[in-house]
Formats: C-alpha cells, sequence, structure tokens
C-alpha cells in the first residue's frame, strides 16, 4: 500500500532518514566490538520507520523525547553524526561532551530534549514542556517514544492521564518491539497491546500502526500531530516493530524463536519501503546514490571520532549549575 | 510593617514571584481554588488563574516531571509536593532526572525550577508524613536546598529560589507555619547560600536550620542565664553551604553544636562536623557535638515524638556537658 498523502521527495526522505539510522548503529555495533566504542550501546536496529516517520511529520521546533534506545530518534532530528558517535566512543567531540554516553544522547538546538535511561521517566517530562509551549503559545507538539516494557510503569499511567486531563499536545508512541530486555510481553503484561489496550483508560483511541511500514507510520504522525496541534490533547499510538539485534552490547539476543526473528526480518523496514519505491518507479540509482552517501556520512564520523581527543579533564567539574561550575560551598 | 504568618509568607512570596514574571507557574494537588492543604497558597489561583495555577493528579511523579518538562522549554514553575515524605514517589525526577540532566548533557539543558514541600515533625503525623528530609536533598549533587526559619525568610528565599537558574528544593517546616513576624510591605529578595546569626555569642556556636533555629534560640537564652554566651547561626540553604559564618564563628568560640532534626546518620550536621574537623580543627576547645533525632522512623504519640526530636533541653544538656 502506498499512502495517497506522502509525495515521493517525503518518502525519499524517509528512506535516507532510515538508511543513516540503520549504518549508523551498524557502525556504532562494530565500534563497540572494536573497543571504541565505550559502555553500553542500545541499538534501534530494525526499529527505524518508527523514528523516521515521526521526524518527516514534526516541525523543526517540536521536541522529540525518548530512550536509551534514542540514537535513531536524536539522529533523525538533525543532531550532528559525528557529534553522537563522538558521545558513543566518549570523546571531546561528544554532543554531551562525553557526560552523558550512548544512553543520554541529546541535542537541544534541534529540539531532541533527551534520551532518558530510567524506564519511563520521560513521559511526564515530555508532558509538561509540551504544556509550557501552550502557555508560552509556541504551537509545540512533544513526541515522546518508549518501549512496550514502559508501559508497566507508573510514570506512563500518570503522565498520560495528567495529558489527557490537561489536553496537552503530546504525541505518545510505544514503540512495541515485544521484549523488555529478555522477557517476552506475554510473561509481565495483562493484555495483548501495551499500550493500544490501555488507551481507553485514559478516554483515548486505540491506535495501532505497523511500525515496520514508513509510511503507515508517517500517516500515524501527521494525523496525531496535528490533532495535537490542534489543541484537542495528546494521542497513545502503539507501533508494532522488532528490534534485529539483541537487547544491549554484543546481546545476541538468543531468548527468541529463531522462525519469530526470520519472519521479521523478512520485514525489514528498509527493504519494504526500497521494494516500494522501486516499484513506484524511483530509478534504482537514485536508491543506490542515497545508501552511498550515508555509507559516506558514517565513514567520516567514523574517522573523526577515531581522530577526537577524550574530553579535557578539566570538564569534570563543570555544568552542575547554570554558571558552568559545581561549588556547593563558598 | 505588617504582622505576617510563615504560611502566609509562602503566599506572597510566590506572589510576588508570579507578578515579576509571567513564566512562573505553580502546579500541585489542591493548590488551587483550595489553597492548598496547608493553606499556603490561598489566594494565588484567585490572582493569577488557572493557567497559572493548577491543581494536578495524585500524581507526584508527573507533578515533578512536569515542571522539570516545563522548564526545559522556557517556564520557570514551582511544584509542590504536600510533604517532604512523598519525594520518595519522586525521587527518580528529583535525584535522577532533573539533578544531573544539565551536566549529563554537557550544559545543554536549563533547569529553573523550585520543588516547594512541607518538610518536618511536630504535628504528631507519625512516620510518613512527619520527617525532617532536608539531608535526602542535600546528598544529591545538582540540587540546591533551601529551609527558611522565619516568615520573612521565606519571602527573600523563595525570590531567589524563583530566580535561581538551577533546581531548588525548598523545604517548608510544618510546625512554622503559624509563626509570626513583624515583615516590611514591598519586595523581598534574599540570596541562596548565605547563613545568619541569629543570636550573636563567644563561648559556642550552635548551628542549625528551619524549626531547630527557634529550639536553638530558646537554649540560648537558658544558656546566657547561666553565664554561657551561644552564637546561634540558622544555616537557612544547605546547598550551597555558608561555610564562612560557620569557621569564622567557630574561629571565636571554639566549640560546635549542630541541631538537627533530620535522623542522625549522614544527616547534615555530619557534614558540618567533617568541614569544620578539615578546616577548623586548630580552633576547636572541645570536641564537636551533634544533637540530632535517633535513627529512627518518627513515632506519631506527642510523647514519644517529643521525646525523638531534639528540644532546647537537649541543646542546653549537650552545651553544659562539653569541656
Ligand atoms: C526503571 C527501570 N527499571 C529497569 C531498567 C533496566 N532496563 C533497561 S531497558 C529495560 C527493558 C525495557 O523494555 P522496553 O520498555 O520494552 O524498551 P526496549 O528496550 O524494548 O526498547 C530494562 C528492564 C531501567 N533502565 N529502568
Ligand atoms: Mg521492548
Amino acid at each position: 500500500m502506498t499512502s495517497a498523502s506522502v509525495d515521493e521527495s517525503t518518502r525519499l526522505a524517509m528512506y535516507r532518514d532510515m538508511v543513516r539510522a540503520r549504518d549508523f548503529e551498524q557502525r556504532a555495533y562494530d565500534l563497540f566490538l572494536e573497543g571504541v566504542v565505550q559502555g553500553t550501546t542500545h541499538l534501534g536496529l530494525g526499529q527505524e520507520a518508527v523514528a523516521a516517520g515521526f521526524a518527516a511529520a514534526m516541525r523543526p521546533t517540536d521536541m522529540t523525547f525518548c530512550t536509551y534506545r534514542g540514537h535513531n530518534h536524536t539522529l533523525l532530528r538533525g543532531a550532528p553524526m559525528p557529534a553522537l558517535m563522538g558521545e558513543l566512543a566518549g570523546r571531546k567531540t561528544g554532543i554531551c561532551g562525553g557526560k552523558g554516553g550512548s544512553m543520554h544522547l541529546t541535542d537541544v538546538p534541534n529540539h531532541a530534549m533527551g534520551s532518558y535511561a530510567i524506564v519511563g521517566a520521560h513521559l511526564p517530562i515530555a508532558v509538561g514542556a509540551a504544556w509550557a509551549g501552550v502557555l508560552r503559545g509556541t504551537d509545540q507538539v512533544s513526541v515522546c517514544f518508549f518501549g512496550d516494557g514502559a508501559t508497566n510503569i507508573g510514570a506512563f499511567h500518570e503522565a498520560v492521564n495528567l495529558a489527557a486531563v490537561w489536553k496537552v499536545p503530546v504525541v505518545f508512541v510505544c514503540e512495541n518491539n515485544l521484549y523488555m530486555e529478555y522477557t517476552p510481553i506475554g510473561d509481565v503484561i495483562a493484555v495483548e497491546h501495551p499500550a493500544a489496550d490501555r488507551a481507553s483508560a485514559y478516554g483515548l483511541e486505540s491506535i495501532i500502526v505497523d511500525g515496520n511500514d514508513v509510511e503507515a507510520v508517517h500517516d500515524i504522525a501527521v494525523e496525531t500531530i496535528e490533532r495535537a496541534r490542534r489543541g484537542e490533547g495528546p494521542s497513545l499510538v502503539e507501533a508494532k516493530t522488532y528490534r534485529h539485534k539483541g537487547h544491549s552490547r554484543a546481546d545476541p539476543g538468543k531468548y527468541r524463536p529463531d522462525d519469530e526473528v526470520a519472519a521479521w526480518l523478512e520485514r525489514d523496514p528498509l527493504t519494504i519501503s526500497r521494494r516500494r519505491l522501486e516499484a513506484d518507479g524511483v530509478a534504482g540509482d537514485t536508491i543506490d546514490a542515497i545508501e552511498a552517501e550515508s555509507m559516506i556520512e558514517v565513514d567520516s564520523a567514523t574517522e573523526a571520532t577515531r581522530n577526537a581527543p577524550p574530553p579535557d579533564p578539566a570538564t569534570l567539574m563543570t555544568e552542575v549549575w547554570a554558571d558552568g561550575g559545581s561549588e556547593w560551598r563558598n | 510593617m505588617a504582622e505576617l504568618t510563615y504560611r502566609a509568607a509562602v503566599a506572597r512570596g510566590i506572589a510576588q514571584e508570579m507578578e515579576r514574571d509571567p513564566n512562573v507557574v505553580l502546579i500541585g494537588e489542591d493548590v488551587a481554588a483550595a489553597g492548598g492543604v496547608f493553606k499556603t497558597t490561598e489566594g494565588l489561583f484567585e490572582r493569577f488563574g488557572p493557567n497559572r495555577v493548577r491543581d494536578t493528579p495524585i500524581s507526584e511523579e508527573a507533578i515533578i516531571g512536569a515542571i522539570m518538562g516545563a522548564a526545559m522549554n522556557g517556564l520557570r514553575p514551582i511544584g509542590e509536593l504536600m510533604f517532604s515524605d512523598f519525594l520518595a514517589t519522586c525521587w527518580d525526577i528529583v535525584a535522577n532526572q532533573i539533578a544531573k540532566t544539565r551536566y549529563m548533557t554537557g550544559g545543554q539543558v536549563a533547569l529553573p525550577l523550585v520543588i516547594r514541600t512541607a518538610n518536618g515533625g511536630g504535628n504528631r503525623f507519625g512516620g510518613q508524613h512527619a520527617q525532617s528530609v532536608e539531608n535526602w536533598a542535600m546528598a544529591v549533587p545538582g540540587l540546591k536546598v533551601v529551609a527558611p526559619s522565619t516568615p520573612s525568610d521565606v519571602i527573600g528565599l523563595m525570590a531567589a529560589a524563583v530566580r535561581d537558574p538551577n533546581p531548588v528544593v525548598f523545604f517548608e517546616h510544618k510546625k512554622l507555619f503559624a509563626a509570626k513576624q513583624e515583615v516590611p510591605e514591598g519586595e523581598i529578595v534574599d540570596r541562596l547560600g548565605a547563613a545568619t546569626i541569629r543570636n550573636p555569642g563567644s563561648d559556642v556556636t550552635i548551628v542549625a536550620l528551619a524549626a531547630m533555629v527557634s529550639v536553638a534560640e530558646e537554649a540560648a537564652v537558658v544558656l546566657a542565664a547561666s553565664g554561657v554566651s551561644a552564637e546561634v547561626i540558622d544555616l537557612r540553604t544547605l546547598v550551597p553551604l555558608d561555610t564562612k559564618t560557620l569557621l569564622e564563628s567557630v574561629s571565636r568560640t571554639g566549640r560546635l553544636v549542630t541541631v538537627e532534626e533530620n535522623p542522625r546518620l549522614c544527616g547534615w550536621g555530619a557534614e558540618i562536623t567533617s568541614i569544620v574537623v578539615e578546616e577548623g580543627f586548630w580552633h576547636l576547645d572541645a570536641p564537636i557535638v551533634r544533637v540530632t533525632t535517633p535513627h529512627i522512623p518518627l513515632p506519631a504519640a506527642a510523647e514519644l515524638e517529643d521525646l525523638a526530636i531534639p528540644s532546647s533541653e537537649q541543646v542546653v544538656a549537650a552545651v553544659q556537658r562539653m569541656e
């Protein structure tokens, strides 16, 4: 199915976004194994269509709030790739100066308002930011991404309820990848659809979208974001998707049945999108060029990161307070 | 000059700042038309309207999370937690999110916000509505911590907290809500990080905070009658900490007593003690004494609660036992 509402340039832009996110994260994985990327990573490989479909539907001033699995969201709001890679590798060039790491990618100039590593914590924060936009008349919408597992935590319920009673312009997007770490949703969630089946508890419509179909995601993103902007309140979207790799680091994801993994790999969002573009007459060369450009960008970010110095030791004690320092006494 | 209660000073301090800056907003449970369960926000809803003074669901994570988000996007919000004990229900947002976000993002995010909360015992409320938890907040890098003891300080420090570009936890003491003081008309603006000498003295320094300040002052009166001159310092803010006033006082008196309502272990007096031992040791003429609530949950019954919370008699006895 080809969405009537998405023009070709948007579809190509979304494809480009997905390819960039894919290549960036695949490289992050390789660099983790190599020891260049430090600590941990939680890759969104396989989940790119959710990030790309929403990013394409947002205005530059709309705000993104995401989780530790947020490389793709932050990148697709416009964060410079070398600065993201630098942050993963703990370099001075990192977007947070090396103080955040993989789980805290933030790019305020592009309204990527943070990656949050405590499950569910960012939902109320996204609500508050959107509410501030209403009071200040900025016409902004918050889009808040989280996992299926986050629907079991109190902050999810507190935030969705508050957003609903205050009619705040926020779109909550549950990326249901069927697992939370190593636990399948059926073991720990009382309903089949973690977000959609709970929507009615807050007077919201139950919305499920194929999270591997970027155009379907884009359609629902346009609809829910515009609804929010019109002052009609929040939406809760459940995007069904799947991660291609394990939960984090080098997790091989062996707890997932082989046939399930194979079926989802068949439904790779990039393959779906590329096939559709080709079927609609986009030249293979055009698509190949997008892919080649992405690889050049990733290679260059990798090179920059390899050559980047570690953070300046003096920055250890900076930016606790707004005066730039960390003093707690006179 | 008019006589003002500590309770009314809270509303006056907030009103002063809301009047000055349209970006200042207040949210919390029952803070709007009801005026707050302690009547500390009376009149604000009528004066500033439902956009700026808002009731919330009983959702502490959502209240404090929402003020964080609002601060990220241009407001200077004040969030009320009805009781400071409830900090435990939203501690993730306070300690992991609000306190750390500026640092973790390399300075990208500013969080000018105030968390106001009713702290402390003396009202027979029992272990979940009477704790003094100022030391919890003090233990987290990235939070400023304020605990005024007088109506005038409530206004001035509220103004300083709202104007501060950093997150501030503002502890209002329940036992003090009815306390009165002559307070001048007009704007009052103080600054964070400045202790006040409430009673000058030369023989011993007694350091106190919030409701413990009057306990220390009463002790000083009793001690004076027996010829001991006690200097009472009201810290007013724990972060930033005015160590200058403290160390200067100890250099004159040679003796230090802390009077803390928080339970003993890792109470703020332990940090004060450590600073004075490290930096003022050669001025000391006697071991430092900490008078604290014992390391127990707070009991409800009047007789037990009164035994638990430091009294002026305990402070007097502690000073008299010193060499
Ligand atoms: C409050 C909290 N509890 C537990 C964890 C540890 N943890 C990190 S990710 C994760 C699984 C979350 O699953 P889900 O919400 O479905 O997101 P996904 O990782 O699948 O994207 C867990 C349990 C955490 N970070 N925060
Ligand atoms: Mg999941």
